[in-house]
């Protein structure tokens, strides 16, 4: 139990750069999504992390660790949704062959 | 003896999280990278427990672990030409985003170490025995009481996305 | 007591909840959902408006945001110029709901069009009431989205989408400058409540008067898309493509004269910094005289309306940038019930002959005597003659351009006002008078479009007298408050315009009535002007020609650079790095040259690395942001 702080804080930027560089490469939708939780978990640990230090009511770090895991649930299952809906009109995942939008 | 043994462990338990984290965005089966998945969140719900947040461990577990994976492999499934491995899984920018994100992690790398974090830690530079656990029953009393506006709001948004994401899937 | 006005834009919110959801099961009863709950805002807006009249003002708020140091209020006030607004857009906003029951009768979408105008009725009313700018601004976009709805409220016809995404593009490049005037206010004097930007708050800020007088025009930037002034105007008469009554109510009575309105409420920061006031009544003056130009040879009836509506806007705006506060805000107020009122007609003109060209209309007065008689008022009231409503606060326009000391705001504003005359009777003569130019069935309209008319006619002619010396100048003091000037009557310049109106008026007679073979001599005779005219000053092809073909060759050439594109970037950079040290090298040997390739290479580089950023690839766009932010924080811990 006696990790230094910064360790933690740097493990979670790690898992952050991680995630982003998941979102930024995939080519797969779902592959973006599930790297976009990475990113939403490497935030509660900072705030998990930081809840258990001087920086704040230690309380206050769990509930919002609660409402970023709820949010992310929420997230998931739209963006699935969404995933679904896209999938039935364009037969596809992938990020570059979708392109409704751009005209 | 056996303090070290449960910082090996933890650490152990870290580093596994992050190569399972590698592993979600590197490997080409969007299967695998979904199961490695699984494993980088229940490292992190270890950390959970190691930190005394027992209460946010459960919950990551049962949620992310639970029911979030079931869903994203249930994604997976139903859109299939996923395990189609002739087909590249990664666009062509990854150099620039390893440059980019080799910037970002040197940046804020360098200030969490130069940063001295013993003002919020105490001098024992190290997490844990600063604030007393927090338990569940203190967690639930902040939620239906200081934190019972935000928490309607995040309830509101649940709906919202439950049936959003139901009109949105459902075939017509 | 004061907190009913948080009712005001209540009611017709909740009419819009109600009507979006429910509104389909209801069909033609929903209109009257919509009539009950503006009714019940004019009602509610009574008290605070005689109020507001005896000279009180109503402020509440309460805390919404704080931000550091900042603090943001959310609430209303209400003084002068509140009250005024919150009159007119009740009373022409409840008349036109009115009457739409009568003109969208067997629309296919009714209960969705009563939805929108009470969706555009809360965000109206919230826009008058706000008491800061933020939630001026929120409103503002709110109102900005009701009419991209209501002019695309016809969206199969392809003219009708084009011409709502025109206008809510159009009004985008002035709501950024609103934005970006809010922010430099902001941050100068952390403020942005209404009832800050006066003299004695802005006092300390004396020595900014650079920024803060560029936060002025930048809002007053606004004011420019949202009120269709020039160059921004050529949104609004294609947005005649929406359904009349919204012409009348958001495109000549209410949202385009919420960018007057915003002008006049940063008054106290424009005239502070009184180097803004130019520009302003420059852009006012040479609106006014342009879209006049224009109007006098439009034919279908709607666009002459428009380009009137862009001319009177002129107006309040180069009254307002003359210091002509209590002018511009009365005109405001008289043109609302006039320009609502022609627009009505003009509808039951289109609703009752089924064409907008004025050229296939003619003798309309036998078999549609209201909306001949209504529209007369009106057009009497616009051309500017006693003792109707428009005569009062056009003279006091030209009053305050006369007074200014520039006289060439006087003469262009002068002709303007007998091309006004002349450009409105050129339109009743040839719809409603001589003789019929093609058979129509023609009927005259439903009472519950009459009414409204009649109702708004009434206004027309008497909303003018409390600003009449009769009354003592009663208005002016009553918006201009302590601050306001002496009112004397300028004989001179008063008899000048009345002079000018019937001038207008008898050369349209004698054109089109008297010898209608004329006024095709004239066109062939003075053929340029009348092209130009006839082609709106070729505002539409010039933009087509720069912006718009500039932005399509540009998006042309990126989509060719579709893939590698990061690597592109990156190359580039390298490429522009290299030639830069080629720089570097050759200025050693040749100084001059070497500046010169550089400066060329350089621009090449650059050029070629932003070509390829346009890929409409998602990615991409994501990976841009993050280096963009990546180099913010940089930046930030570096200080």
């Amino acid at each position: 139990m006696l990790i230094p702080l910064e360790h933690i804080l740097i493990f979670s930027t790690l898992l952050f750069a991680i995630g982003v560089y998941g979102v930024l490469v995939r080519r797969n939708v779902v592959g973006i999504l599930i790297s976009i939780e990475l990113i939403l978990n490497s935030v509660n640990v900072n705030l998990i992390a930081f809840s258990r230090s001087n920086a704040l009511d230690p309380v206050m770090g769990q509930v919002f660790a609660i409402f970023v895991i709820t949010l992310a649930a929420v997230g998931a299952t739209v963006g699935l949704a969404i995933v679904l809906a896209l999938y039935r009109i364009k037969r596809t995942v992938y990020t570059d062959e979708i392109n409704l939008l751009k005209w | 003896m056996l303090p070290i043994l449960a910082k090996l462990f933890i650490y152990g338990v870290l580093f596994l999280s992050l190569v399972a984290a590698l592993g979600v965005v590197l490997l080409p089966n969007i299967f695998h990278a979904a199961l490695c998945l699984v494993g980088t969140l229940l490292g992190i719900a270890a950390l959970y427990l190691a930190l005394q947040a027992e209460f946010i461990a459960v919950v990551q577990v049962l949620l992310y672990v639970g029911a979030v994976m079931t869903l994203v492999i249930f994604a997976i499934m139903l859109t299939h030409r996923i395990g189609d491995m002739t087909i590249p899984q990664t666009n062509k920018q990854s150099l620039p985003a390893c440059l980019a994100l080799f910037a970002f992690v040197v940046l804020i790398g360098g200030l969490l170490l130069k940063t001295d974090w013993s003002i919020l830690v105490g001098t024992g530079g190290s997490v844990a025995s600063v604030n007393p656990p927090v338990d569940t029953f203190m967690l639930g009393k902040a939620l239906l009481g200081e934190y019972v506006f935000p928490f309607e709001v995040v309830s509101v948004i649940l709906i919202a996305g439950l049936i959003g994401a139901i009109v949105v899937a459902r075939k017509d | 007591m004061v907190t009913l006005a948080y009712l005001i834009p209540l009611f017709p919110l909740l009419a819009f909840a109600f009507l979006i959801f429910f509104g389909k099961r209801f069909g033609d009863k929903s209109a009257w959902v919509a009539i009950g709950a503006s009714l019940l805002s004019l009602i509610l807006s009574t008290p605070f408006v005689m109020g507001a009249v005896q000279g009180q003002i109503f402020v509440h708020h309460f805390e919404w945001l704080r931000i550091g140091s900042a603090l943001f209020l959310f609430g209303f006030s209400i003084d002068a110029l509140s009250a005024m607004m919150l009159f007119v857009v009740t009373v022409v906003g409840t008349l036109i709901i009115i009457y739409s029951v009568g003109y969208m009768h067997g629309d296919p979408r009714f209960s969705r069009f009563f939805a929108y105008l009470s969706l555009f009725m809360a965000s109206m009313l919230s826009l008058v009431l706000a008491n800061s700018l933020l939630m001026l601004y929120i409103s503002w976009e709110l109102v900005g989205l009701c009419s991209y709805l209501l002019i695309g409220f016809w969206f199969e016809k392809p003219s009708a989408a084009a011409a709502s995404k025109k206008a809510f593009i159009t009004t985008r490049v002035g709501d950024i400058a609103l934005f970006l005037g809010m922010l430099l206010l902001f941050f100068t004097t952390g403020t942005l409540e209404l009832r800050n930007l006066n003299h004695e708050f802005l006092a300390p800020f004396a020595s900014q008067s650079k920024v803060l007088t560029l936060a002025g025009l930048l809002i007053f930037g606004g004011a420019v898309g949202k009120s269709a002034q020039f160059p921004l105007h050529v949104w609004l008469p294609d947005a005649m493509e929406g359904p009349t009554p919204v012409s009348a109510l958001i495109h000549a009575a209410t949202m385009v004269a919420a960018g007057v309105y915003l002008v006049a409420r940063s008054f106290g920061l424009i005239t502070f910094f009184p180097d803004a006031l130019l520009p302003i009544a420059t852009i006012g003056t040479i609106t006014a005289f342009m879209a006049a130009f224009i109007a006098l040879t439009q034919t279908d009836i709607k666009r002459v309306l428009a380009y009137s509506t862009i001319s009177q806007l002129g107006f309040m705006i180069a009254a307002l940038g003359l210091k002509g506060y209590g002018a511009g805000t009365f005109h405001l107020m008289t043109h609302a019930f006039f320009k609502a009122l022609l627009f009505l007609g003009a509808g039951s003109v289109i609703h009752g002959t089924g064409t907008q060209d004025i050229r296939e209309m003619g003798g309309l007065w036998k078999k549609m005597p209201h909306t001949t008689f209504t529209f007369l008022i009106a057009s009497l009231a616009i051309a500017g003659v006693p003792p109707l409503s428009g005569f009062w606060s056009k003279d006091e326009i030209l009053v305050s351009a006369y007074e200014s000391g520039m006289p060439i705001f006087y003469y262009l504003l002068s002709i303007t006002a007998t091309m006004t005359a002349f450009y409105m009777f050129r339109l009743v003569f040839l719809t409603f008078f001589g003789k019929p130019r093609k058979e129509f069935h023609v009927h005259e309209s439903p009472a519950i479009m009459t009414i409204p008319l009649w109702l708004l006619a009434i206004g027309s002619a008497l909303v003018g007298l409390p600003g009449s010396p009769w009354m003592n100048h009663f208005f002016q003091t009553f918006i201009e408050g302590s601050h306001g000037a002496e009112h004397a009557i300028n004989l001179f310049v008063m008899g000048i315009s009345v002079g000018l109106g019937a001038f207008g008026i008898v050369l349209a007679w004698l054109l089109y009535l008297v010898f209608p073979a004329v006024p095709e001599k004239l066109g062939a005779i003075f053929k340029p002007l009348y092209l130009a005219s006839n082609r709106k000053l070729w505002f539409d092809e010039l933009y087509q020609a720069t912006v718009i073909r500039g932005w399509y060759a540009l998006s042309s050439a990126l989509a060719k650079f579709d893939l590698g594109v990061i690597d592109g970037l990156v190359n580039a950079t390298g490429i522009g790095n290299l030639r830069l040290s080629d720089i570097q090298n050759w200025i050693d040997i040749h100084i001059v040259d070497g500046a010169v390739n550089g400066v060329g290479a350089l621009t090449r580089g650059f050029s070629s690395a932003l070509r390829k950023i346009q890929t409409g690839f998602v990615q991409n766009y994501l990976i841009i942001s993050f280096i963009g932010a990546l180099m913010l924080l940089f930046f930030e811990l570096r200080k």
